[in-house]
């Protein structure tokens, strides 16, 4: 079953088009990959199905549902979260609390119960926090429970944005290069930790430029180049499509 | 069984309020003191704003003085019983608020600074010439605040109530910041995008603060109007709303326990100024400056953090 059918979506910036004309489908429960050179618009792309940008023109179905000029918190609300390729960390908190705020649709926000910390509040605080807490074991940040956002490493800092997303339980998880600036060891780490969430039944769209880690664990790759559709197939397809070779994969 | 961490400061800062009145040994020492606690309470709750969700407000002197003149007008002529007054300036501060920040906060940008900053100067201009109602610049007279039959006269009972409030205030604002709603407040300051995409509305939630810190600065406007009995529209001018940002930014922004020590500070300087008056308003400017050059996080914050490397 598809999970998110993009028709036709375009996006222009002044003249350019950092998006144009695309097409394709991500099925429900696979790892969906996007690859492309710098620039190629891959972020653009997941502004837009996040509600960053409001698209140009084109269509986001989500389960048929047209999602386009949804702003991004009612997607959340629809099972959309991502990680931002330059990190959104809130530094103003501890580093647990970033995961916790990812539980924010799933909390009582009342705020007179927040004002006197009604006991049910305090109750759900509680176990929203030790659910952070495993998230953070999850992503490999067991040292890091008690420390402040700002005390951690930017390898570390990558990891506490996908245990933020997957506190929203998202349906589709978007990944913007979460191995970016990380050494192969931290490398395979969020490889494994991607599969994992796979297999818990999230489905992911995922950028990254580490081709390794790209072609171990799609089911799907897109090839953009200049916001257009290079290719589109399995990960031995795209390795062996000679347009690939020559525009990107050299 | 210990209480929790997160109100250790809280029952220090009582034990403070319980023993001062053995140093207070006038009147006016405890109109000083009184004037501190009012003080405290208006930038713990523009703190919320400024300090937790990262938005500054350059006119909340203009919701104090509404919410002073609203109590004044109302229970001087009109014989409004004194809480109802104060509701009535709660309603009208809430609203006003809530009206201008829904168009601003969804702008990107500073914007709110700016528009603060106009409304407080509007609402001080319109105090000061509609003297039909509010007696000009010459000020009214405010009676004394009852609630049940029961008047409360005097600064000692005034202390013991504005003692409580300060508690009180202090214990609703650590509650809300260790809470989804609180979290869901800093991460508007921290990243605003962030929080969007993990589901919060930022736009609801930078009105939601805006007039919750309006009305804290309504209700001890109504209370000041009350304990003083006399009003002058100078409570409502941009000098106090730069005085309240002071508080907060010398005392600590996101830390409760620091802006009510920037309001102490910043409260009793004055008291040693008295013969430098006409330049209060550039020491308060420079105190600004300073701090925000020298001590960016606030004295309480860098005292901390200075005592955890010290320790670590
Ligand atoms: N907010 C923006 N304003 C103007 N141009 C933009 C904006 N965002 C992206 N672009 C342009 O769109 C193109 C695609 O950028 P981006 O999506 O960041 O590429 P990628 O993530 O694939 O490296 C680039 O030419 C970039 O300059
Ligand atoms: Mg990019």
């Amino acid at each position: 079953m598809s999970l998110l059918k993009i028709e036709g979506l375009t996006k222009t910036f002044g003249g350019v088009h950092a998006i144009e004309d695309l097409s394709f489908t991500i099925q429900a429960g696979t790892i969906h990959s996007v690859i492309g050179p710098n620039g190629a618009g891959k972020t653009t792309l997941f502004n837009l199905i996040t509600g960053i940008y409001a698209p140009t023109s084109g269509k986001i179905l989500l389960e048929g549902w047209d999602i386009a000029h949804k702003p991004p918190y009612e997607l959340a609300k629809l099972g959309l979260c991502r990680t931002f390729q330059n990190l959104q960390i809130c530094f103003n908190m501890t580093a647990i609390e970033n995961v916790m705020m990812g539980s924010h649709l799933h909390l009582n926000t009342s705020f007179l119960a927040a004002l006197f910390r009604f006991p049910t509040l305090s109750q759900g605080d509680h176990e929203c926090r030790e659910q952070a807490a495993e998230l953070m074991k999850l992503v490999g940040l067991s040292k890091y429970i008690t420390a402040d956002a700002d005390s951690l490493p930017y390898g570390a800092l990558k990891r506490l944005e996908i245990a933020r997303a997957l506190a929203t339980s998202p349906r589709l998880l978007l990944l913007d290069e979460p191995a970016a600036g990380l050494n192969p060891k931290e490398t395979a780490e969020i490889d494994e930790v991607i599969q994992k969430i796979c297999q818990s039944g999230v489905t992911i769209l995922l950028v990254e430029h580490d081709m390794k880690l790209v072609m171990n664990i799609s089911d799907h790759i897109l090839v953009l180049d200049y916001g257009k559709k290079l290719a589109e197939g399995k990960a031995e397809e795209i390795r062996n499509n000679t347009a690939v070779i020559e525009a990107y994969l050299g | 069984m210990l209480p929790p961490k997160r109100y250790h400061g809280l029952l220090l800062l009582a034990f403070i309020i319980m023993i001062l009145p053995l140093f207070l040994t006038n009147n006016f020492h405890y109109d000083v003191a009184i004037h501190i606690g009012i003080n405290a309470i208006v930038v713990v709750g523009l703190n919320l704003l400024i300090g937790y969700a990262g938005q500054i407000s350059l006119g909340h002197a203009g919701f104090f003085g509404l919410g002073a003149y609203t109590s004044g007008i109302l229970t001087a002529n009109y014989a409004w019983p004194p809480l109802l007054a104060l509701g009535a300036g709660v309603i009208l501060v809430g609203l006003l608020a809530f009206l201008v920040a829904h168009p601003i906060l969804r702008l990107k940008g500073h914007y709110l600074a700016m528009a603060t900053l106009g409304l407080g100067m509007i609402i001080s201009i319109v105090l000061s010439t509609e003297d039909r109602y509010t007696g000009g610049p010459d000020g009214m007279t405010v009676p004394s605040f009852s609630l049940f039959g029961w008047e409360i006269l005097g600064e000692q009972n005034w202390y013991w109530i504005i003692g409580c409030l300060l508690l009180l205030s202090i214990w609703l604002a650590l509650n809300l910041i260790d809470s989804p709603v609180g979290r869901a407040l800093r991460a508007v300051h921290g990243s605003e995008v962030a929080a969007q995409v993990v589901g919060i509305d930022t736009i609801r939630y930078k009105i939601l603060i805006f007039v919750i810190s309006a009305i804290f600065a309504s209700i001890m406007g109504s209370l000041t109007a009350h304990y003083t009995g006399f009003i002058t529209p100078v409570i409502a001018d941009f000098f106090h709303s730069i005085e309240l940002v002071t508080m907060v930014v010398l005392g600590g922004m996101a830390s409760t326990f620091g802006v009510v020590i920037g309001a102490f500070i910043l409260t009793l300087l004055p008291q040693f100024l008295a013969n430098v008056e006409e330049y209060e308003v550039m020491i308060f400017g420079l105190i600004l400056i300073l701090t925000m050059i020298f001590l960016p996080k606030g004295l309480l914050p860098t005292l901390i953090a200075l005592k955890k490397r010290h320790t670590a």
